[in-house]
């Protein structure tokens, strides 16, 4: 009885827990590119299996889908010991990485389903350092997340940067933005690129039959299309006879 | 052939159903697009079935493999992600066209004597819909599934003395659990299904017996010697209905020309069907809600809940209520209210088109209200909205507080004798 009025009431609140209001950039990705997807696997394959999972897509099927020979496949992507006919699991144990993270990271395979793809575009790419959080990073998009930053080498090292001016006589400091201190392998049009592959990639892994689904989808309105016509000629056919 | 279908009528009447039903059943020549959607909710019906009995074949109802074996069905199985969205859009598409057929009934007065029993058995039927559609909703185990169920189930416990008790036998369990999931499995794909289909079949009995409405409210079936002969149909009509009524010329039979005009509506509706299935199958959040794409966590629970678009208005009303009893009492009173229409409203005339103009604006207004209902109960929740449910749920009521008022002693305009098209 009690549980039921908790929540209840607990519902509104929860709309500011989730905090975060900050503007999530547009991902302009496209599922029909092939080298994107496969850029966004490796990524994938490299910096985030080693936590998350892709516990319901399979390795197979996924090279099919983005076009990678098994052979190749099994040389760039796939990495932990399991068959080609196998999922996509994480070898970290979900209890232990419980106990190091807070929560098991989640599984990435319908990430892009739950949250979208321009919020994950955004997410990956608004980290900043903050000493008084355990992994030294912070996330505008997501604020206290418990994930460190996985891609620091590739981005640099993100900072929340202000510039002081003077307001009305008086000196203020104003937040301007993120800036990195330029130490990663990538420049930032290249990091976001590689962001926007990665998301592309969970972009298909929410959702792997959106292509085919699409091709079916035109060819069956095409014939509803048609369809219609006859259907509408027969009535129109049966009732000319009808007396007004 | 002839004699095979001589030897098959002597033994169980099939043409005779066939003729009375169908082809020489008379229907109002007038029946316009809000006619369609009786059919259509069939057709939907049929199409949740055959989809809902290929999704059985690899769905496994417990809390460890429920979701992901959805997860199989849209990836392994062969067109597995089409029938899935089939039954998903489907869900969807029925209420859409269940609450049109509502309407369509409220604006003609189509459960108005002598239908009132066939606008009760419609309400049973969109009764088991919401018992069906909420069970469905949890079987996939998403987060939605799961809070959501948690939040409807736990209405049960407002009722005084046994109400906690009888929580935990609706859920098998001390909580929502692998035991809910299996009994909703059971309940969705075998006993409400049943219900579904036999109240269906009771519905167009009923409907059959009295005859279908039309635009106009007129009557079609006239006393037997009333008309004159040239007044009388051209159609051939069954016996049935002949033996009793002279049926004035009026009519066309159900099929073909019905159902032709049905099967015009049928691709249009399948068109944006087929459209929302192929290309926006979660349709924003609102047919497919986007937390439900991750796993139930008991532990975790969403930023917001909503029920789906469906249910909506009843979630505005139950929240605008402060006491709990109350809430759930005005909420499922929101729903009886709409079983005594036939009885609430006193009217001897059937379509608006004839009733007085106070009638109109109560029905609009009504519809808008259930709609603004539904905004208020499936967006997340602010200060103002509270007070605006509560307005709303008042205006709810008041549609049949009203009608039943101005009912009484209405300036209605004359009814044509005849359908002039």
């Amino acid at each position: 009885m009690k549980k039921w009025l908790a929540i209840l009431l607990l519902v509104p609140s929860f709309a500011f827990a989730a905090g975060s209001n900050y503007p999530n950039d547009h991902a302009d990705i496209d599922l029909n590119d092939q080298e994107s997807l496969q850029r966004g696997a490796q990524t994938f394959m490299n910096y985030c299996l080693g936590c998350h999972q892709m516990q319901y897509q399979r390795y197979q099927r996924t090279f099919q889908d983005i076009g990678v020979s098994d052979e190749l496949g099994d040389k760039y992507l796939r990495f932990t010991g399991e068959k080609v006919s196998d999922y996509i699991t994480s070898t970290m144990p979900a209890e232990a990485s419980a106990t190091w993270f807070g929560a098991p990271p989640p599984d990435l395979t319908l990430v892009a389903r739950v949250r979208g793809a321009d919020w994950i575009y955004t997410y990956m790419r608004t980290f900043y350092v903050d000493e008084s959080k355990p992994f030294g990073v912070n996330n505008l998009t997501f604020p206290d997340v418990g994930m460190p930053h996985v891609l620091e080498g590739l981005q640099g090292t993100p900072r929340l940067t202000y510039e002081t001016r003077m307001v009305d006589g008086e000196m203020t400091e104003r937040y301007v933005g993120l800036r990195n201190d330029g130490n990663g392998k990538l420049t930032t049009d290249e990091y976001d690129q590689t962001i926007l592959d990665l998301v592309n990639f969970l972009e298909y892994s929410g959702e792997p039959s959106r292509l085919q689904s699409e091709k079916i989808g035109k060819g069956v309105l095409i014939f509803i299309c048609i369809f219609f016509v006859f259907a509408y000629l027969l009535k129109k056919d049966y009732w000319k006879d009808v007396k007004k | 052939m002839n004699a095979f279908l001589n030897w098959i009528e002597e033994r169980i009447p099939m043409m005779r159903v066939a003729n009375m039903h169908a082809i020489q059943y008379p229907a109002a020549k007038n029946m316009n697009f809000w006619y369609v959607f009786g059919f259509l909710a069939t057709i939907v019906l049929v199409n949740q079935i055959i989809t809902g009995i290929w999704l059985t074949m690899n769905f496994e109802p417990s809390a460890e493999r429920a979701f992901a074996s959805v997860e199989y069905i849209m990836r392994e199985v062969d067109y597995g992600w089409l029938i899935r969205y089939m039954h998903s859009t489907g869900a969807s598409a029925f209420f859409v066209v269940v609450y049109l057929h509502m309407f369509r009934g409220m604006m003609y007065g189509s459960y108005q004597k002598p239908r009132e029993l066939l606008w009760v058995f419609g309400m049973l039927i969109y009764l088991a819909l919401m018992a069906e559609a909420f069970m469905g909703y949890v079987l996939p185990w998403g987060q939605m599934s799961y809070w959501g169920a948690q939040v409807i189930v736990s209405l049960f416990s407002a009722i005084p003395v046994i109400g906690p008790d009888l929580v935990e036998w609706i859920q098998g369990d001390y909580v929502i659990s692998g035991a809910t999931l299996n009994r909703f499995f059971a309940l969705h794909v075998i006993a409400l299904p049943l219900v579904i289909v036999i109240l269906v079949f009771l519905h167009i009995i009923a409907l059959h017996e009295v005859g279908s409405n039309n635009p106009d409210g007129v009557n079609i079936k006239h006393k037997k010697g009333s008309l004159a002969e040239e007044d009388k149909t051209v159609y051939k009509i069954h016996e049935y209905f002949t033996d009793k009524y002279d049926i004035v010329d009026d009519v066309v039979p159900f099929f073909p020309h019905i159902v032709l005009k049905d099967l015009v509506a049928f691709s249009v509706f399948l068109f944006v069907f087929c459209y929302i299935m192929f290309f926006m199958p979660e349709m924003g959040g609102y047919f497919l809600e986007h937390p439900n794409f991750e796993v139930a966590n008991p532990y975790k629970t969403p930023e917001h809940i909503f029920p789906v678009w469906y249910f909506t208005p009843y979630y505005a009303i139950l929240k605008a209520v402060p006491d709990k009893l109350m809430g759930v009492l005005t909420m499922f009173g929101a729903i009886a209210v709409l079983f005594a229409l036939p009885w609430v409203d006193r009217g001897k005339v059937r379509s608006w088109r004839y009733r007085c103009g106070l009638h109109k604006v109560n029905l609009l207004v009504f519809a808008a209200v259930f709609v603004f209902l539904g905004y208020l109960g499936g967006t997340p929740q602010e200060d103002w909205k509270i007070d605006a449910s509560r307005v709303a749920t008042i205006m709810y009521f008041g549609f049949f507080v009203l009608l039943w008022i101005y009912s009484g002693k209405e300036k209605t305009k004359p009814v044509p004798e005849r359908i002039v098209l």
